[in-house]
């Protein structure tokens, strides 16, 4: 009980000691590796992609175009109808400019990440990608439309990457 | 208090691979036949779901928030419980019983196939400051503690290495089994010796597959399903992760999970009052051990009626009609789902040709691999009293 | 509620929350098992059944760390289960401890959260890394914070909510941790010091962020005949939700929890509470960032959408203010090691309602006060109601 509790336990261990070597520890470096299968919906995706398209599914019951596509509709959980393309430009919905890579170290000129949400696709269906091309990210504005910028066809490998990032389209950059 | 039942499921698999599917495609097959078996829509009428998976074994961080969509569970009660398939049924049981949720999904699936470093991450779950440092493969363990079984008990190795002949061939009979065969005691014993005195062919092989099970209460099983499979008592244990203090031979885990089991399904001669078993064989010894720490026999007699084909499909007692892991192949969390299938197909009548006639109470028992302690027993039976 | 079965709550265990303990995982479940046992004058062979709640494996670079932490726990011997539902994990796992009871299968249950975050190189946020989708997040070299900042600067553009009035939050939370006697990073400091705090994601800065951390808590709960014979003021938990989102967070709108939401009206439900800004009188939403207090509060339906900001900014959510939240301090304040940081504001909960929180307490005799946790992919809902 907090009142009736004298004493929290817990003994703080501070950076320098570790690197003085005061405090041992057993280093380890896991051995995890995956191939995990794509399956149906996303290698196709995947295949698109190294073409220059991007493709949605589509389901007929609530009328969704969904990117990333799937073989299912998770709302109506049935099989999805069909696979339609999606436009290669879209919307920002929200942006990011960061200044902390994956492991967590600064970096000096940040990343800029968005949701964009593709035209052609239902209302808000975005997908994650970062945004290049932009001299001061904060210029950038919710709503801004961008395009994406593919790698050329012979660097393509069928991956998210192929995609190198999307760019604020001209017009909207000019307003 | 309400019954529990099981009132439908799903299975896909036992492969021993699947590349033609993620994960995700895996499980969403799987639960559109478990929701056209117990006659649901899962958008609707579904309170609970339950999943039942390892992180490293998925390959993420945090592998709950890749299941709900393709279980039909977005904005939906679900969540993880970071063990083998039958802690989910424990979990769904106790939940039902609560008298605050009538219609449960649980479900499980192994994708071993997308793993391509299993051993080192059954490595990665020792302890890291005591154990793991000592390296090696960790299946060690497994031929330590066959070692002190076999030395304790005078159990043979013949006998263990009957057990493989005995699985394998029920596995030719079950659809869902990967590896059934017709392999012959001296293959067996012939094998190379992986970790003393454990064989190469003792050891079962990983396996891709999904089940989904949907489990109802008392006030909904019987409009749900022609042939509800209740669960009369269930029990779990963890005995202790340490290596160095854990008892060896007994499998201790497995005993205590069966007293609790046992007690609440009123089973006071289990040998008698259940009539076929399904019980984790990871490990051929383990059938054999487990068996004992069940209370099927006593102590150090499981090998001797496996010998003599007590526990053949059609013996007195069948253990592992399905084939067991050794012929279905291992499911890594799943396992404990696969004991539950085929006592639900056996319970239901609709095992086919390996079908025990007149069965009525069966048992499923799991136990989580290497290197824990830890195991589920369940009682479940075709009659609800 | 006839026919179904109440449980209390009757000790709590909390360990000091650091950048770095010296204990161990299992160290750590230990101390606050056992401070929870004492504090409910329990011992360990009183209890049936034992459930954990810990974050991603790869923290403590353990497979399977449940069952690693099983003794440490108080699990020897014992049923034992390990739920995971993310960030969501520490107010989900006594929910777990819950339906252990509530069942009738059990009259006890420890319920042990434990994260030791410290022993992850070369940064804990690098088991993160793992979280998000390998085919296609991953190769975009995603980080944790990015997501967030891509909410936080959702949820400001669809209500024009200025950084400053977020700020309020960071500045009250660890505010109120210089009470706590476990905070990590109790400090008084001003809007500004938030403001001028170094970007990490924008809209994100340092100190509108909660720390990694080590630490434990534990909760011991019991069946209503035995808290009878045990204590004279068990805190009875009432209400329990849960939700879950989809995967495709990209494709929804993230300006508002939906899934804490529902989580909140399933718990709301089970304790009759059908207006929740008059009936609770305490919250201990989940703040990892300071604008998710500001979400969750709606979300909880403690107030109208986007009305959080002026609440705050009004000093309602003070200690002592109409409806005090985070009085605690916080993951902001007291850490976030994060299950357990989760429990943590279970705990502070308990207190509270049993008027033990010492200099935290807040003033007119609480009786009725929820915690609530979020996790996965922005998708994870968890709530719990809990009356004197």
């Amino acid at each position: 009980m907090s009142e009736k509790i004298k004493r929290y336990l817990g003994e703080e261990v501070k950076a320098e000691e570790i690197k003085e070597g005061k405090i041992p520890i057993e280093k380890f470096k896991p051995k995890a590796k995956y191939a995990w299968s794509a399956g149906i919906a996303i290698s196709k995706f995947l295949e698109e992609l190294k073409k220059g398209r991007i493709i949605a599914s589509t389901c007929n019951k609530c009328g969704r175009i969904m990117v990333p596509p799937r073989i299912y509709c998770e709302l109506c959980f049935k099989p999805t109808d069909g696979w339609t393309y999606v436009k290669d430009t879209g919307t920002i919905n929200t942006f990011s400019a960061s200044y902390l890579a994956a492991d967590a170290t600064r970096l000096k000129e940040p990343i800029i990440v968005a949701i964009i949400d593709l035209d052609g696709a239902s209302e808000g269906m975005g997908i994650i990608h970062k945004i290049g091309e932009v001299e001061d990210w904060k210029q950038l504005k919710i709503g801004m439309k961008v395009e994406a910028v593919w790698k050329p066809p012979e660097e393509r490998e069928g991956a998210i990457t192929d995609i190198k990032y999307f760019k604020p389209v001209k017009e909207a950059a000019t307003l | 208090m309400s019954e529990v039942a099981i009132v439908g499921f799903g299975c896909s698999g036992f492969k021993p691979i699947t590349p033609e599917l993620s994960y995700k495609e895996l499980m969403f097959e799987t639960a559109v036949k478990a929701y056209e078996d117990a006659g649901i829509n899962p958008r609707k009428d579904v309170d609970v779901f339950i999943t039942c998976a390892e992180d490293y074994l998925e390959g993420f961080s945090i592998f709950d928030e890749f299941v709900p969509d393709q279980l039909g569970a977005v904005l939906r009660h679900l969540f993880t419980v970071s063990g083998d398939g039958m802690l989910g049924l424990a979990t769904a049981y106790m939940l039902i019983r609560t008298g605050h949720f009538d219609t449960i999904v649980l479900e499980a699936h192994s994708k071993a196939s997308d793993i391509l470093t299993y051993i080192d991450i059954v490595a990665f779950g020792l302890d890291p400051v005591y154990n793991r440092p000592l390296g090696g493969h960790p299946y060690y363990i497994a031929g330590m503690e066959m070692n002190r079984y076999l030395h304790d008990t005078c159990t043979t190795t013949e006998q263990c290495a009957q057990v493989v002949v005995k699985n394998k061939r029920n596995g030719i009979l079950n659809p869902y089994a990967a590896y059934g065969a017709n392999v012959t005691l001296d293959q067996v014993l012939c094998s190379e010796t992986c970790f003393y005195p454990l064989k190469k062919l003792e050891i079962s092989t990983p396996a891709d597959g999904c089940i989904v099970m949907v489990l109802a209460s008392e006030k909904i099983a019987e409009s749900l399903s022609d042939k509800p499979i209740w669960v009369k008592g269930v029990g779990w244990c963890t005995e202790t992760p340490s290596l160095e203090t854990r008892e060896w031979t007994k499998a201790v885990y497995t005993r205590m999970a069966a007293e609790m089991a046992y007690k609440q399904a009123k089973i006071n001669n289990p040998w008698m009052e259940i009539d076929f078993a399904e019980i984790h064989d990871q490990f051929a010894y383990k059938e054999l051990q487990h068996m004992e720490a069940l209370k099927l026999c006593d102590y150090g007699e499981a090998g001797k009626l496996l010998e003599d084909g007590l526990t053949n499909l059609n013996g007195e007692f069948p253990v592992n009609p399905s084939g067991g892991l050794l012929g279905m192949g291992y499911g890594l969390e799943a396992s404990g789902t696969q004991k539950l299938l085929e006592v639900v197909l056996q319970l239901r009548g609709e095992a086919g040709r390996r079908q025990i006639p007149n069965a009525e109470v069966g048992l499923a028992h799991t136990w989580r691999g290497i290197p824990t302690a830890t195991g589920v027993v369940a009682v479940l039976s075709n009659v609800k009293r | 509620m006839y026919g179904k079965k109440r449980v209390a709550i009757v000790g709590a265990g909390l360990t000091l929350f650091r950048r770095r303990l010296k204990e161990t995982g299992k160290e750590l479940a230990y101390e606050a098992a056992k401070m929870a046992l004492d504090a409910a004058g329990l011992e360990l062979r009183d209890i049936q059944s034992v459930v954990m709640g810990t974050a991603p494996d790869a923290f403590d670079g353990v497979h399977m760390k449940g069952e690693y932490l099983a003794d440490g726990a108080g699990a020897y011997h014992k049923p034992y289960t390990r739920v995971f539902v993310g960030g969501g994990t520490g107010v989900f796992t006594p929910l777990a401890g819950w339906w252990h009871i509530a069942s009738g299968q059990f009259d006890t249950c420890l319920v042990v959260c434990e994260e030791k975050m410290s022993s992850c190189y070369p940064h804990p946020q690098y088991a993160f890394t793992t979280i998000f989708d390998p085919i296609l997040e991953r190769p975009i070299g995603m980080n944790l914070i990015w997501i967030f900042a891509l909410e936080m600067q959702r949820y400001m553009h669809k209500h024009n909510i200025k950084k400053e009035h977020i700020a309020l939050v960071s500045v009250k939370n660890k505010g109120n941790a210089l009470d706590h006697p476990c905070a990590q990073l109790a400090a008084r400091i001003t809007v500004d010091d938030v403001l001028n705090s170094e970007i990490m994601a924008w809209p994100v800065q340092r100190l509108d962020v909660s720390p990694t951390s080590d630490g434990g808590a534990a909760l011991v709960l019991v069946s209503e005949d035995v808290a009878k014979e045990i204590t004279d003021n068990p805190v009875w938990i009432d209400g329990v939700g849960w939700c879950i989102d989809s995967t495709h967070w990209t494709n929804r709108d993230l300006y508002y929890p939906d899934y804490v939401e529902y989580a909140a009206r399933m718990a709301y439900k089970m304790a009759g509470i059908k207006n929740p800004p008059k009936e609770i009188d305490v919250a201990e939403p989940y703040d990892p960032f300071d604008y998710k207090e500001l979400h969750h509060m709606e979300g909880l339906l403690l107030c109208k959408k986007g009305e959080a900001p002026k609440l705050t900014a009004e000093g309602v959510t003070q200690r002592d203010g109409d409806l005090p939240i985070n009085p605690s301090g916080g993951l902001l304040g007291v850490g976030n090691p994060i299950a357990a940081a989760g429990l943590m504001k279970v705990c502070e909960i308990f207190w509270q309602l049993r008027g033990e929180a010492g200099k935290r307490q807040i003033p007119g005799d609480p009786r009725t006060g929820i915690a609530q946790a979020w996790g996965d992919l922005m998708q994870y809902g968890s709530v719990i109601v809990l009356r004197r």
